[in-house]
């Protein structure tokens, strides 16, 4: 029988909060599956199974903060016989970790004795101490009678149950943003090539694109990026893949991470998977479902942790370039800046033309100047010739 | 189709594409980028929801004729009644 664990939620977040499970005991899970939904700082994202079988019992419950790694579930192999009948008491629950117990304020369990009679979850033990609130006069709804921490919730005359942090979601995603970009500021060597392109040649042919296009066919400028530097990031592969354990793995496939950039501030950065796979029409498609799964709050956990770059758009209109900080584990983010129309020198004569500025930032532990070049001239080659992307 | 129905359709499908605003925070003369902060991704997203809605295809060059709601309602009404 496996145990299926909470999977990392991406480098920046350590915890989150489970808030819905979508699968029940007895329930058949593949792998690729969304089993459940853990809400963290930077939203909720669904979180896929990575086990194929039979789920036998639900060793986490709604609304418990849980690190990663918790035990989410154990699930029973096909063919596997099955250890018991499917759970009839509260399960046994995973001892906290030592950071989960230093985050608790009180050492409960050992102080409460006449508690130790009823059956209830460690969640539901803290939760109860916290509100004061004696588990024997609860009446268990967990399959047994086990008292959950959605009784102790529901007694304290809650709806939902709430976390204990008091921050505001958008404090909670700047701590988000903040740990993993101090983490990589102080561990990747960062460097930076810039680079103006001239984006005429891509800017009309998607307005003759578009012109010919229903809505639902249209092209955007930040499309054709992702393309070029998906193609860019196939050719120099150390530029694509992650830095672990001292040290670099290049990725055979290219997760082109976009960074969406959130209302009120923050962004998150989930990856188009396999984007190397992908004709334009399918990156659009890919990026439109990103953004439109982001705004609601439903990405998946395998989006936020396997990019192996991330491609950062500063938008149609505003400032010109960026040098931006790469996400650990990547070792290389590429940024444009919003067009500009500038002088340009095309065939020997100035004329007024769309430019665009791209900075590449490159990890010194795994490339040097003579390869972001050559990235940056692939991304040229490939921006010039829009119809072949 | 009425102009009201029109309005309700326009801040039915900005919503969807944006679940992070309120129906009731949408103004008249609020710009759906500048103010509501959609970006190009929302901007062609709504579109293109309008066009499965109302059967209105707008192009490129009109979207400045969308930008806000008393706008869009305007221009959505003449285009409908073709």
């Amino acid at each position: 029988m496996g145990v299926f664990t909470l999977p990392s939620l991406g480098s920046d977040m350590e915890a989150g909060t489970l808030v819905e499970w979508l699968v029940a005991p007895g329930d058949t899970v593949h792998r690729g599956d969304i089993v459940a939904v853990i809400e963290t700082q930077k939203g909720a994202i669904e979180i896929e199974c990575f086990e194929e079988g039979t789920v036998h019992a639900l060793l986490a419950e709604v609304g418990a903060e849980l690190p990663v790694g918790t035990p989410l579930a154990s699930i029973v192999a096909q063919g596997e016989l099955l250890p018991e009948p499917v759970v009839a008491s509260v399960p046994d629950f995973p001892a906290p970790t030592l950071e989960t117990q230093a985050r608790q304020p009180k050492p409960v369990l050992a102080t409460t004795p006449p508690a130790a009679v009823v059956p209830a979850s460690p969640a539901a033990r803290v939760r109860a101490h916290e509100m004061g609130i004696d588990l024997s006069t609860l009446k268990g709804t967990f399959p047994g009678g086990g008292i959950v921490l959605a009784d102790v919730n529901a007694a304290a005359g809650r709806v939902r149950p709430e976390r204990a942090k008091p921050a505001s979601p958008m404090d909670e995603m700047r701590k988000a943003i903040a740990a993993a970009m101090s983490r990589s500021k102080q561990t990747i060597p960062h460097f930076y090539l810039s680079h103006t392109l001239d984006i005429q040649p891509a800017l009309d042919w998607l307005d003759a694109h578009n012109q010919n296009s229903a809505p639902a066919d249209r092209i955007l400028l930040g499309a054709l990026f992702v393309r070029a530097a998906v193609c860019a990031a196939e050719k120099l592969t150390v530029m694509n893949g992650h830095f672990a354990d001292g040290a670099f793995t290049p990725c055979d496939h290219v997760n082109a991470g976009v960074a969406v950039a959130l209302r009120g501030g923050g962004l998150v950065a989930p990856a188009l998977i396999n984007a190397d796979q992908m004709t334009l029409a399918q990156t659009m498609a890919g990026m439109r479902d990103l953004v439109s799964r982001a705004r609601a709050g439903r990405l998946r956990n395998s989006e936020m942790t396997q990019g192996t770059i991330t491609i950062s758009g500063l938008g149609e209109t505003g400032a010109e370039a960026m040098a931006g900080v790469i996400f650990p584990p990547q070792v290389a983010l590429v940024c444009l800046g919003a067009p500009q129309i500038r002088p340009w020198v095309v065939d020997g004569t100035v004329v007024p033309r769309n430019v665009v500025t791209l900075t590449l930032s490159a990890d010194h532990r795994v490339s040097d100047g003579r390869q972001a070049a050559k990235f940056i001239a692939e991304f040229e080659t490939r921006i010039m010739d829009p119809q072949n992307l | 189709m009425t102009e009201n129905e029109i309005r309700t359709a326009f801040i039915e499908e900005l919503t969807k594409v944006a679940p992070d605003i309120a129906p009731e925070d949408v103004g008249d003369d609020d710009h759906i980028q500048d103010d509501l902060e959609l970006d190009s991704m929302d901007v062609l997203n709504l579109v293109t929801a309008l066009h499965q809605r109302l059967g209105v295809d707008i192009p490129e060059q009109d979207y400045p004729q969308i930008a806000t709601l008393a706008l869009a309602t305007g221009y959505l009404v003449s285009k409908v009644a073709f």
